[in-house]
């Protein structure tokens, strides 16, 4: 129990501290509201506009969670088939690879130009952003399944889908979960860049709307519920590795 | 090809005694590596008997390890020939129990359900199956411990269950590659005991790789020591203790005896 206090007392104690320096910050050096209002005035924002911001942070979420899903869905048997093709893994790895080079933001007109400016755009940027790491750590923890395992699987003479569902998968799946968890973080900076690109909803549009009518708080609230977003995803794929990987938890019992 | 169809079969040496029940014929195994052909076994023969426990001696990465691989069918021979109760082995067969060094066991799967992963492969998960992985988790120690992961065991306890998993589905032969090796000192000894009550207990066959000369002469009906790579025989030492064997068997004389005939062969004691 006091172990548990202490975890949920210093990020606390932390974040306090912070919030009392930017407030001092401001107040003694007379900073103009319009450059950064006080951490009340932001929660003040936070409260008066809570519909608009749950409304518009609902979409944002949308986005990302659409978009992570497709980067789950086309991102992990990409990475099977790489890992089980050498001809696939030869023709497109390279390809995979020198595609990441280009600047993401780059990429967003031609989608707004292919998908409107609806949801679609937006799902296909967080898609288009968080589908790579999704491959690489899926392929990386296929790759990583101990021989001795698999020479296990052959001297019994699994079949290629006993192999694959009951040895690789499970192996993988520590590495497609960390892929997973850079995945959806990704995702909202990918949505967050489709809405500044071309949206009327969203946080980011919100919080451009709120930049262009000097509404600092409502800016900096729209940057406070785009972070609780980023967090509460996470936090649900962190929760389902736990749910999925009960083995990796860490409880000892040595002997 | 089974010692039998459930439960735990006491049939130490029992059928076959005299004649061989697996051969390995003249075997030869050359790999090729970067285009240059790297012969790892040389001309390899011996035989053993239904139940015997035969250790492959040498110094480490001398080939020992592939010539368990070719009487597993996991690796063909380049020439020669290996049987095993009158079969030819052509390729991988499910009467084979493997160890390896580590125990590479699934850390997703609970000690239990790691056991019968063999039975579930080969379609003999009933009820009979689990009584029987029950009753050699019990027979190891590690009653108690069918609900744990395997990370949350020590690696001795790890290996038991990676004993019990080998031979669970009443293999024909059990390979072992150096499975104590990784191990401390003090559960090596302990495993060694394990391993011939299990023996004793299922009256399985084993091929043992080891290059600890004192653990081969310990667990062995006969000693097969190889040279440097490529692999050739350089002797063969039938040991003669009886069995049961305990502590006090390291002290015998002709333990020591033996342990100097083994050192003289590997060439490390003149």
């Amino acid at each position: 129990m006091g172990k548990r206090l202490a975890h949920l007392m210093f990020p606390l104690a932390g974040t306090a501290i912070i919030l009392l320096a930017w407030h001092y910050y401001v107040v003694l050096f007379h900073v103009p509201v319009v450059v950064l209002p006080k951490p009340w005035q932001v929660l003040q924002a936070i409260v008066q506009e809570s519909r608009a911001l749950a409304e518009e942070g609902w979409f944002t979420a949308l986005e990302c969670i659409y978009g992570f899903a497709l980067a789950l869905g086309i991102g992990i048997p990409i990475a099977v088939i790489m890992t089980y093709s050498r001809i696939a893994n030869q023709m497109f790895y390279p390809l995979l690879v020198a595609s990441q080079s280009i600047p993401k933001v780059a990429v967003a007109p031609i989608l707004l130009v292919w998908f409107g400016t609806g949801i679609q755009s937006k799902l296909a940027m967080a898609f288009v952003i968080a589908f790579f790491p999704v491959v690489v750590d899926t392929a990386t923890g296929l790759r990583s399944t101990s021989p001795e395992l698999l020479e296990l699987a052959r001297s019994l003479q699994c079949t290629r889908l006993q192999t694959f569902f009951k040895i690789q998968l499970p192996s993988a799946l520590p590495s497609i979960f960390s892929g997973a968890k850079i995945a959806v973080t990704l995702s909202v900076i990918g949505a967050v860049i489709g809405e500044f690109i071309g949206s009327n909803q969203g946080l980011g549009n919100l919080l451009l709307t709120a930049n262009s009518q000097l509404n600092s708080p409502l800016v900096w609230a729209s940057l406070v519920v785009l972070s609780v977003l980023g967090v509460i995803l996470y936090g649900i794929v962190a929760l389902a590795e736990k749910l999925l990987m009960p083995w990796a938890d860490d409880v000892h019992l040595k002997h | 090809m089974s010692a039998g169809e459930t439960g735990i079969t006491a049939d130490p040496k029992g059928t076959g005694q005299h004649s061989p029940f697996g051969r390995v014929a003249n075997v030869t195994k050359t790999f090729i590596a970067a285009g240059q052909q790297v012969p790892a076994v040389k001309d390899v023969s011996f035989h053993f008997r239904k139940g015997d426990l035969i250790s492959l001696l040498g110094p480490s990465g001398c080939g020992k390890t592939t010539i368990l691989k070719m009487m597993g069918g996991l690796i063909p021979a380049s020439s020669g020939l290996l049987q095993l109760d009158e079969n030819t082995i052509e390729g991988p067969y499910p009467g084979v129990g493997v160890v390896f060094q580590a125990p590479t066991l699934m850390p997703w799967r609970s000690v239990l359900a790691n056991v019968l992963f063999p039975m579930e492969v080969l379609g003999r998960n009933d009820g009979r199956a689990k009584a029987r992985a029950h009753e050699i988790l019990k027979l190891v120690g590690l009653d108690g411990f069918e609900n744990a992961y395997p990370r949350q065991l020590s690696g001795g306890m790890q290996q038991r269950v990676a004993l019990c998993r080998a031979i669970i589905h009443e293999p024909s032969i059990l390979l072992m590659d150096e499975p104590f090796g990784a191990l401390d000192e003090l559960t090596r000894l302990e495993m060694n005991d394990l391993l011939l009550d299990l023996r004793r207990v299922t009256g399985a066959t084993v091929l043992f790789v080891t290059h600890s000369i004192s653990e081969a002469i310990y667990l062995s009906d006969k000693v097969v020591v190889f040279s440097k790579r490529p692999a050739v025989i350089v002797k063969e030492i039938t040991i003669d203790i009886p069995y049961p064997r305990s502590s006090k068997t390291r002290f015998l004389p002709e333990f020591t005896e033996l342990e100097r005939q083994a050192g003289v062969a590997l060439g490390i004691v003149h």
